[in-house]
């Protein structure tokens, strides 16, 4: 039962094949046997997953429907879930019990889905492979000697794993879809204001977007629609109205023109994850799109522009974590100075402090302007360039990461090694584009993704591209052997 | 802070002020701003991997961004305005409920001001 996708699921739940208790207890049961080795979820509550699951199916029997219930999904750790423990991956906010729901959660209550638990994640959403958590590494279940990818490693392993259908994640330089790639599911980070940030715990306010992971494009598909729209409590989330993604997927790519950066294929990219990218991209030839050679210039400037932007943005954000209204607290603070520098030096992990330095160096007076207001200056740059190229091709297509999943522990040492990890996926967020991952095969028995990036507001066309890749190709089908076996 | 080191598409070595590296002093008061204690063992381990972070955002020096307009939002998004009403309600009690120290509805740190 749990190699079903989310459509399969929903389709079986609707004939009565099985019910959401059955189904809800067979993915608890995996969880219990199988997250040691993964260490996927931080809270799991499987006494409130059954109740819900019996509620559903109540509510089925009674006539009502959500779209999703019944539906078995788990929750990144960094949406506030009223009730129940929401830590970031942080000693901060390991005793946070948030009084209220994310619009998120909302929305996936609303349509009836059953929250299995709260997924692991690098502390804060800061980190490119879930180690840098204060429940420990998340292990990728291809190899579980080898990262999961981040910051939602958590959500990527348990789909990835079969410990759950479907998970949410966020995106603030590639954190769905770094961890897609590296585990081989599909993963999407809608345009910047597509999905209200309400109840988000803030890394980055201009970058960050919440987004789906799942098995499939046709699954991303049905929970982007349960995810998307305006929140008049989020005043970044946009008035823009939200298309039938199911209803393109099927689409014929006739004609579509792929633009493929000369930057993105150059030096740093492994030749074999090279090579399973172009495979993939000749499929899309087949299927009646054209490849077009173009080049954004402003690839090799996103890196640096990312790491002012964010480290000054999240040294604001994680001001409010002090000690005084919620979360750790500091034992016996002497004075207001003390209860401020304690509680953070405690609750914060060692990545986290280092980004809110940097972040309050680049704000700080004398140095603003060189640093901070210059980076937002280069971030207008990198995103014309995008809207230039936009306008001779539809698509922007190229590998999602450098490489395979790396070992843990392989680049903890090194934060710029790690921060090179992204350098594909950072400039979208810049950008404010939606951008996906797809599985595009495997290197050394682990995968690898390709990455598609749209217009804004063009989810509907990623999520046809990649439906139809998925159609003529077996990757994303393909899953690891369960971790005891293999171990 | 001087140094020799080459620029970027230059040939020729020749003196720049490394204005993004940082001495251990700097660190210190940097964390001051931060409200975060670091403990002098650590102090010169954390300004070295800073430092290897500011090195990396160097490279925007180079760029010419003269007549661009910074951009904080991808969309250029205002803040949507409301009309003035009351729309929330107190919920006091229940955001109170997991503060760590609140008496009488306020929220309770060491004593401020002598």
């Amino acid at each position: 039962m749990y190699e079903l996708t989310l459509a399969r699921i929903i389709s079986g739940l609707q004939a009565g094949e099985f019910s959401s208790e059955e189904l809800t207890g067979s993915f608890l049961t995996r969880i219990a046997a199988l997250d040691s080795q993964l260490n996927s979820f931080i809270t799991v509550d499987p006494d409130a997953a059954m109740a819900a699951a019996r509620v559903a199916d109540q509510r089925r029997a009674a006539g009502e429907s959500g779209a999703l219930n019944g539906v078995p999904i788990a929750h990144k750790d960094i949406f506030c879930t009223q009730g129940v423990r929401t830590s970031c991956g942080s000693r901060m906010l390991d005793n946070f019990v948030p009084p209220y729901d994310a619009t998120l959660i909302q929305r996936f209550n609303a349509a009836g889905a059953v929250m299995l638990g709260k997924t692991n994640m690098d502390e804060f959403a800061m980190g490119s492979s879930n180690e840098t958590s204060y429940y420990g590494a998340a292990r990728n279940p291809w190899d579980t000697t080898r990262v999961p990818g981040g910051s939602s490693g958590g959500s990527a392993a348990a789909v990835a794993g079969g410990l759950v259908p479907a998970a949410t994640g966020t995106d603030t330089g590639g954190s769905i879809r770094q961890p897609a790639a590296l585990c081989g599911i599909t993963g999407l980070k809608p345009t910047y204001g597509r999905v209200s940030r309400l109840g988000m715990v803030a890394f980055a306010s201009s970058l960050d977007q919440a987004g789906p992971l799942a098995r499939s494009a046709e699954d991303c598909a049905i929970l982007l629609a349960t995810m998307a729209g305006v929140d008049a409590r989020d005043s970044t989330s946009a008035d823009v109205p939200v298309p039938d993604y199911a209803a393109t997927l099927g689409d014929s790519l006739q004609g579509l023109r792929i633009g493929l950066p000369r930057e993105y294929f150059g030096e740093g990219l492994d030749a074999a994850t090279g090579a399973r990218i172009r495979d993939a991209l000749s499929q899309l030839e087949k299927l009646g799109a054209t490849l077009v050679d173009i080049s954004l210039t402003s690839t090799e400037l996103a890196i640096p522009t990312y790491y002012i932007v964010a480290p000054a943005e999240a040294s604001t954000n994680l001001s409010r974590f002090d000690g005084v209204r919620y979360g750790h607290r500091c034992e016996d603070p002497t004075d207001l100075l003390d209860l401020y520098t304690r509680t953070r030096k405690e609750g914060f992990g060692d990545e986290v402090k280092r980004r809110i330095l940097v972040g309050t160096y680049a704000l700080s007076a004398g140095y603003y302007d060189a640093y901070y207001k210059k980076a937002q200056q280069v971030r207008r740059v990198i995103r014309d360039d995008f809207l230039a190229r936009f306008e001779d091709v539809d698509v922007i297509a190229g590998p999602t990461t450098p490489g395979p999943a790396f070992p843990i522990g392989a680049k903890s040492d090194d934060p710029v090694a790690m921060y090179l990890e992204d350098v594909y996926t950072l400039a979208v967020n810049l950008a404010g584009l939606p951008g996906m991952s797809v599985p595009a095969g495997f290197v050394d028995g682990c995968p690898v993704g390709l990455q598609l990036i749209g217009r804004h507001f063009d989810e509907a066309r990623l999520l046809n591209v990649a439906h139809q890749l998925q159609q003529v190709t077996d990757w994303h089908l393909q899953r690891p052997a369960n971790p005891a076996e293999a171990a | 802070m001087i140094s020799l080191r080459p620029r970027r598409g230059r040939d020729v070595f020749f003196p720049v002020y490394i204005s993004m590296s940082i001495a251990q002093d700097e660190i210190e008061k940097l964390a001051t701003l931060a409200r975060i204690r670091i403990d002098g063992a650590q102090v010169g381990d954390v300004t070295e991997r800073i430092n290897q972070v500011l090195e990396l955002v160097d490279q925007l020096q180079a760029v010419d961004t003269s007549g661009v307009t910074p951009m904080a939002n991808p969309h250029d998004a205002v803040q949507r305005l409301r009309a003035d009403e009351v729309t929330e309600i107190n919920q006091r009690e229940a955001f109170q409920a997991i503060a760590p120290a609140v008496e009488s509805g306020l929220y309770l740190v060491p004593k401020v001001i002598e």
